[in-house]
């Protein structure tokens, strides 16, 4: 026996070791041309192997204490509230929120921040409502809670749905929007990097389960954290560490006047400097619907507290206060978080420019490596790109860390509440069920590996959106009801989930998240030929409410002045050519040079709208435009899911849901039989 | 100790059950919603309040900036209290139910 499980752990290292090997070895085999100049390649993968070989080791040291089901999904309930609450952060703060939110901040000023601030209040529903219970009554997944006291297979099955639904919107989203990162930074193919991701994630999950995965997302979350510090110290100390005179600084800034000028255009022309920079501090500048934004908020206030990926982690602390100490320390890393993008951002709008950002990626991810670069010294020095290599991997592993907590939770669902649960009706052997769930996260792992490349270059915006609003309307209010009222029972769960998600999912399909085509080629052709110009046109009334959320009567409409007529980017090109011809000074030779490569490589970019969208006129669902006019369907979806889990549970009978009330409440509150921590 | 498994309708109608509960759900539904509503001034300020969000009151700094952070230290602030109040109060409550959990018939 002994001999064996050495030889286990012998093969697992070597696989592990493996994984590891092909993963960097393909990475550097691949590296074209991105962020990172040429000759200091060398230094981004030397820290991308550091870390590679740093969650190799952690991996390796967990495989040996993963043996049994609660070693695998809930790492033996023994991680303590701190530990939770840092792998929380790292689970969270994906990509898009590190990168993104920065560069929100340095393309659009204050809405960006205010946009942050969403996800971390999600987490006051977490800690009020959600974390304890769960861990209370719960084991490993979202299902166990459910099928509580509701019938334990329709539970089951209807939350390993919603379960896996989320996760794959999620996890398309991040492997796309990871293979793009990746890319953009150092220039390795968008498929390998997928690819790279997918087997790493994998290794974590299959080898190391919960334990591995905790510990990836601990260190990612405190490689973030730092990076993020020693950022804001470079950028803030200048400044004295006062908050005024830094905003003095970003308000007085030309970059900023500028950027904020182009984004005003017309609007702009009677402002004076100081005003466009104190523009850049105001609301208005990015967001521009309320209606939207509530819709928004909804989603991330109950969504979050809906993410099977989130929910799952409660069940790896040993009780319910250590899951209420991680949900503390999970808000103070994150809030922390995102306060300080508020400079990272600012920063990177006054010492690299909106015009230097969008020029490396249209929606600003690049805002922090670049800033990153220019404190180190610039473009072409040693420590410059050192801490460009060294952010683009934290970024990397911040995506495998976000990947791997995904992978695992839809793999739970499926091993656990299908499998065992439903197909095996809970009569597996321990044995078994760590073989099914390695297996589930194997499945998982390729799927994901397989839609991440299917979905290369197409719009995946849509896919959070869907992923918090169908966790805010399907499993939040399903869960939340199971927990709170005496009422609620199966029939209402089951049909409140299935229409609350369906919903969710049916009004971002018609929503203007999706791809019109008509649009893009109305936009391509503006771009390409320029457009003529246009009278004022007066504000029109909203028709009633109903008119803001659907396209079926006339919604309100601000003013807009009278255009001018704009040249195409043809004939600006052609004007730029012509001028070339006439210049000597180098100065301005150069000037211009640059402005026909950025004139060519938009009207490159039009003509591939062009041919991409060449024919069509609808989108995937087959609409012209949108029907559904907000981007983020919770204001409605939401109170659906609740709704219809309130009615069918009011007129319906489910006598298990009932006689298992007293139970569930008293345990949910007391912890009175709750699965304790494996002892070792 | 083997589990038996407690007289659960016993224990929800116990008076100190019962305590419990009204305490936690007075409290919980009080935090939740203040939060809900202190969050969402902050969209419709931005949107309706314009205003009053752009009036500077210490340097560039603007009502607006102040507000974002104060959402922060508000999130903060509420989950101060009610980790103060569960670790003193409810986890108390509960212990006293679970010790004598078997006794309650």
């Amino acid at each position: 026996m002994l001999t064996t499980s050495n030889k286990d752990i012998d093969m697992n290292l070597k696989l592990i070791g493996g994984a590891a090997a092909i993963a960097l070895a393909s990475m550097t085999a691949f590296a074209g041309e991105g962020a990172v100049a040429e000759e200091y390649k060398w230094l981004t993968f030397a820290v991308f192997g550091a870390i590679i070989a740093v969650t190799m080791y952690i991996t390796w040291w967990a495989a040996k204490r993963v043996h049994s089901t609660t070693e695998f999904y809930a790492a033996g309930r023994s991680v303590t509230g701190i530990q939770n609450g840092w792998a929380i952060a790292g689970d969270y703060l994906s990509a898009a929120s590190f990168l993104g939110i920065a560069g929100l901040i340095s393309l659009y000023g204050y809405d960006g921040f205010m946009y942050s601030v969403g996800w971390l209040v999600a987490y006051i529903t977490v800690l009020l409502v959600i974390a304890e219970p769960c861990r209370n009554i719960g084991k490993y997944t979202l299902g166990d809670v459910l099928a509580f006291r509701n019938d334990p297979k329709k539970a089951k099955t209807i939350a390993a749905v919603s379960t896996i639904t989320v996760s794959i919107f999620y996890l398309t989203a991040q492997m796309v929007g990871g293979g793009i990162l990746v890319k953009t930074l150092i220039g390795i193919d968008y498929e390998v990097s997928v690819i790279a991701v997918g087997i790493l994630m994998l290794a974590y999950v299959v080898f190391g389960g919960m334990v591995a995965t905790t510990w990836v997302q601990i260190v990612k979350a405190a490689l973030l954290v730092t990076a993020s510090i020693l950022l804001v110290v470079f950028t803030w100390a200048p400044y004295g560490f006062s908050l005024p005179a830094f905003l003095t600084a970003v308000v007085g800034d030309a970059d900023v006047q500028k950027q904020v000028a182009k984004l005003l255009g017309d609007a702009a022309t009677n402002m004076t400097p100081e005003e466009l920079g104190q523009r850049f501090l105001e609301p208005g500048l990015f967001l521009k619907s309320p209606i939207d934004q509530i819709s928004l908020g909804m989603a991330l206030v109950f969504g979050t507290a809906g993410m099977p990926h989130i929910l799952m982690r409660f069940f790896t602390v040993p009780t319910a206060q250590e899951a209420r100490k991680s949900v503390i320390w999970a808000m103070a890393i994150i809030g922390g978080f995102y306060v300080l993008t508020l400079f990272l951002g600012m920063g990177a709008a006054m010492n690299v420019g909106a015009a230097g950002i969008t020029a490396v990626d249209k929606g600003g991810n690049m805002a922090g490596p670049l800033l990153a670069q220019y404190l180190g010294g610039g473009a072409d020095s040693m420590l410059g790109n050192f801490f460009l290599a060294f952010v683009a991997a934290v970024a990397f592993a911040t995506i495998v860390a976000v990947v791997a907590g995904l992978v695992l939770a839809s793999a739970s669902a499926m091993a656990h509440d299908l499998y065992v649960g439903v197909v095996k009706g809970d009569h597996a052997t321990p044995q078994e069920q760590v073989t099914a769930a390695r297996i589930a996260s194997v499945i998982v792992g390729i799927i994901a590996i397989v839609i991440g490349i299917m979905a290369k270059g197409q719009n995946v915006a849509h896919l959070v959106a869907m992923a918090f609003a169908v966790a805010a309307s399907s499993n939040l209010p399903a869960v939340f009801l199971t927990l709170y009222w005496r009422r609620c029972n199966t029939n209402g769960v089951v049909w409140g989930m299935l229409v609350g998600a369906t919903t969710a999912i049916a009004l971002v399909m018609v929503s203007p998240n999706m791809t019109y085509p008509q649009a893009v080629i109305k936009d391509a052709k503006a771009v390409l030929e320029g457009t003529p110009a246009k009278d004022a046109v007066e504000a029109k009334a909203s028709a009633g409410f109903i008119c803001e959320l659907f396209a079926v009567c006339q919604k309100a409409e601000p003013a807009k002045p009278a255009v001018a007529a704009k040249p195409g980017a043809m004939e600006k090109l052609a004007k730029v050519n012509e001028k070339m011809a006439t210049l000597t000074d180098p100065a301005e030779l150069e000037k211009a040079k640059s402005d026909a490569a950025k004139l060519e490589k938009d009207i490159k970019k039009a003509e591939g709208d062009l041919k991409k969208f060449e024919g069509q006129t609808t989108s995937m669902v087959g609409l012209e435009k949108p029907f559904f006019l907000l981007k983020n369907p919770g204001l409605i979806s939401i109170p659906l899911g609740f709704l219809v889990v309130v009615l069918l549970s009011l007129f319906t009978r489910d006598r298990r849901s009932e006689e298992m009330w007293d139970e569930l409440y008293v345990r949910q509150n007391t912890g009175i039989h709750a699965e304790g921590a494996v002892a070792h | 100790m083997t589990q038996t498994t407690p007289n659960w309708a016993a224990i929800d109608t116990d008076p100190r059950f019962q305590a419990l509960h009204a305490k936690k759900t007075r409290f919980l539904w009080g935090l939740m919603i203040f939060s809900v509503i202190y969050y969402f001034l902050l969209p419709v300020g931005a949107a309706y309040y314009q205003d009053l969000f752009k009036m500077k009151v210490w340097g560039p700094v603007n009502v607006g900036i102040l507000f974002a952070l104060s959402e922060f230290v508000v999130a903060w602030g509420v989950a101060g209290i009610y980790a103060k109040r569960a670790n003193r109060e409810f986890d108390a409550m509960a212990a006293e139910i679970v010790r004598n959990a078997h006794n309650i018939k």
